[in-house]
């Protein structure tokens, strides 16, 4: 097991060297000159040059490479243009209500999911099966940032039930935190309930057509424990994997539901700063956010090596 | 000297109806996908929208970018069947422009993502030595969700549609890439090919003619997908600003603009969104059906996204 944790974490190496030129690329591919567009149109060409010197922009390329993965080693990511503070600072301080709110997305999607995805399975080739199936991809065909204006509507405006936007930190009021984070958590778990849905209905298929649930039927056992206990447990395995493709398409979700909904995560710092010409802030938040992301798959990998002992023996 | 003569006879009766054989095959996927329920469904959905879109100039009864004071904020009425902006613009006049935006950008980003995504998923499944490299390169964009790394690229980037095509574009190739290759692994390794090979064929005869040819089904399939995605992500960009500049009738950016009146004329955001979904449904649908019907050996997974 140990061995297997090892040999993925190396694994995770190469691909944070691509993420970490990916990202050092954004700045090279903007057209024109940041500096000048980034000092504004009423700055004299000696204050861009003065500004440009102070960014650093006026040294070459490869010692500005070198200078990055430098500080990038000793986990600075510079200083932003604008906030006058680092940027590893004003990204970490808002990943909390990114996670958050991947999370609770997370958990609400899955619980749907699973649920939509049980029912179409035992009721198989029925109305039943049709309409999940029907719902799950009606989800998934929605754009986000829509639904969540939709919701905000409905039980914000016309019911007044919920919060339109806006953030109260669970150490304020837990109560406060879960008003403002519901219609964003359910915004993101609507639109990707149905990832899950599918997964889990095919990979019950799989499973309730196999021997050993048809004798643990014939023998007497009751269908509820026969499909929970031992066609689920066997039918999660393929789900856990596709969590972890998941928390990748919610991140990213949660970048634009952020910005829908007011809450003040890296997505809308991100958001922010590009239309501040802030580069540094993109560039730390896209890196930190895809960091995050490969941790999360080498949690997911170890939890599937945890459940399957045949993953990690492989290979 | 008659030996030989019936020899060839029987050769051009044989490619004549093995050409006869692989047309009645090709009726016969698009006659069964048309029995398809969900395909249909997808196809009606999405065919109504993209013939809107085509015929924009004709359908719309008013100039999209036409400003009318008289009528700001307007509930949709027979008029103004979708209401009117904050300008008094047609509502239901900028969606159909703007529908064309969004195919615009889809079948732009299928068709770049189609050919960078075939090419290096062939050469990576068919080059073996360089599969290793070309694979991390890939993995090491997929780390990065692929709407954010789409918006950050656009926001580089100057905003303009062809931008959003190689923002999107660089999101989707790596799994279009994945798909490829792996169908690829699987067809290189059919005896017939290796009897190619053992034939004399040359690589580019294999890659082309037997290989691809046969890897084709996947692909099509996965770029059903990439068009829904596409929509979606190019909406999402429009949405928050680098997308095709306003004044251009791109759907989030009408959604954009709709979202500060909320409130007092919700219609504006409201309508751009239903056409969205509708087309990207509709793509959905198509995708289901086509991979029930000309690659059955797929699960029901979807890698795009």
């Amino acid at each position: 097991m140990l061995w297997f944790l090892v040999r993925r974490i190396l694994s995770a190496i190469p691909v944070l060297l691509i993420v970490s030129i990916v990202t050092f690329m954004i700045i090279w591919i903007v057209p024109g000159d940041v500096t000048a567009e980034f000092a504004g149109p009423d700055a004299s060409p000696e204050q861009i040059e003065q500004l440009r010197h102070q960014l650093g922009l006026d040294r070459p390329l490869l010692e500005r490479a070198l200078l990055w993965y430098g500080n990038l080693l000793q986990g600075d990511l510079g200083q932003s243009y604008l906030l006058d503070r680092s940027v590893v600072g004003a990204v970490m301080e808002r990943l909390p209500v990114t996670l958050s709110l991947v999370a609770f997305g997370l958990v609400l999607s899955v619980v749907l999911g699973m649920a939509l995805g049980i029912l179409a399975a035992i009721r198989h080739n029925s109305w039943v099966d049709q309409a999940s199936m029907s719902l799950a991809l009606l989800g998934l065909s929605l754009p986000d940032f829509w639904f969540g204006l939709v919701l905000i509507i409905l039980f914000g405006v016309q019911l007044g039930w919920l919060p339109t936007g806006g953030f109260v930190p669970p150490t304020e009021s837990v109560f406060g935190w879960l008003r403002c984070m519901a219609l964003p958590a359910f915004t993101l778990a609507l639109t990707q309930m149905g990832v899950i849905a599918r997964m889990t209905r095919s990979s019950m298929l799989d499973v309730l057509g196999q021997d050993y649930v048809r004798t643990a039927r014939a023998k007497g056992m009751p269908f509820l424990v026969v499909t929970l206990k031992h066609a689920l447990l066997n039918a999660l395995i393929p789900i856990v994997t596709i969590v972890g493709i998941m928390t990748g398409v919610m991140l990213g979700g949660a970048v634009v539901i952020e910005s829908v909904f007011s809450l003040p995560g890296v997505g809308r710092l991100i958001i922010g700063s590009i239309q501040r010409r802030d580069f540094p802030i993109i560039q730390g938040g896209l890196l930190i956010t895809a960091a995050t992301f490969v941790f999360i798959n080498i949690a997911v990998d170890v939890l599937y090596g945890w459940i399957d002992p045949r993953v990690r023996d492989e290979r | 000297m008659s030996g030989e003569a019936a020899t060839v006879d029987d050769s051009v009766n044989l490619a004549a109806e093995m050409a006869r054989a692989r047309r009645r095959q090709r009726i016969d996927v698009g006659l069964r996908l048309l029995r398809h329920g969900s395909f249909r469904v997808g196809l009606v959905l999405f065919g109504v929208i993209a013939v809107l879109a085509l015929l924009a100039p004709i359908v719309a009864p008013f100039d999209p970018d036409k400003n009318d004071y008289r009528s700001l904020l307007a509930a949709p009425s027979w008029v103004h069947l979708l209401g009117t902006d904050a300008f008094g613009r047609d509502i239901l006049s900028r969606i159909v422009y703007g529908a064309r935006v969004s195919l615009r950008v889809g079948v732009g980003v299928v068709l770049v993502t189609g050919v960078i995504g075939t090419f290096l998923g062939t050469v990576a499944g068919y080059v073996r030595p360089l599969d290793n490299v070309l694979m991390r390169i890939m993995d090491g964009l997929m780390a990065f969700p692929g709407v954010l790394l789409a918006i950050a690229l656009a926001a580089a980037l100057s905003p303009s549609e062809g931008n959003v095509v190689a923002a999107l574009s660089v999101a989707f190739v790596p799994r279009t890439a994945r798909v490829v290759r792996s169908s690829v692994l699987v067809v290189k390794r059919l005896p017939y090919v290796e009897a190619a090979v053992a034939a004399g064929a040359g690589h580019a005869r294999i890659v082309f003619r037997y290989i691809l040819a046969n890897a084709l089904s996947p692909l099509i399939v996965q770029l059903t997908f990439v068009f829904a995605v596409s929509i979606l992500a190019e909406a999402v960009l429009s949405f928050l600003g680098v997308g095709p500049p306003p004044p251009a009738a791109s759907l989030g950016n009408i959604i954009a603009e709709g979202r500060t009146y909320v409130q007092d004329a919700p219609w504006i955001a409201f309508f751009p969104g239903v056409v969205i979904a509708s087309a990207v449904l509709g793509l959905n649908l198509m995708g289901d059906g086509l991979r029930d019907i000309i690659d059955p050996r797929l699960g029901k997974t979807r890698e795009a996204g």
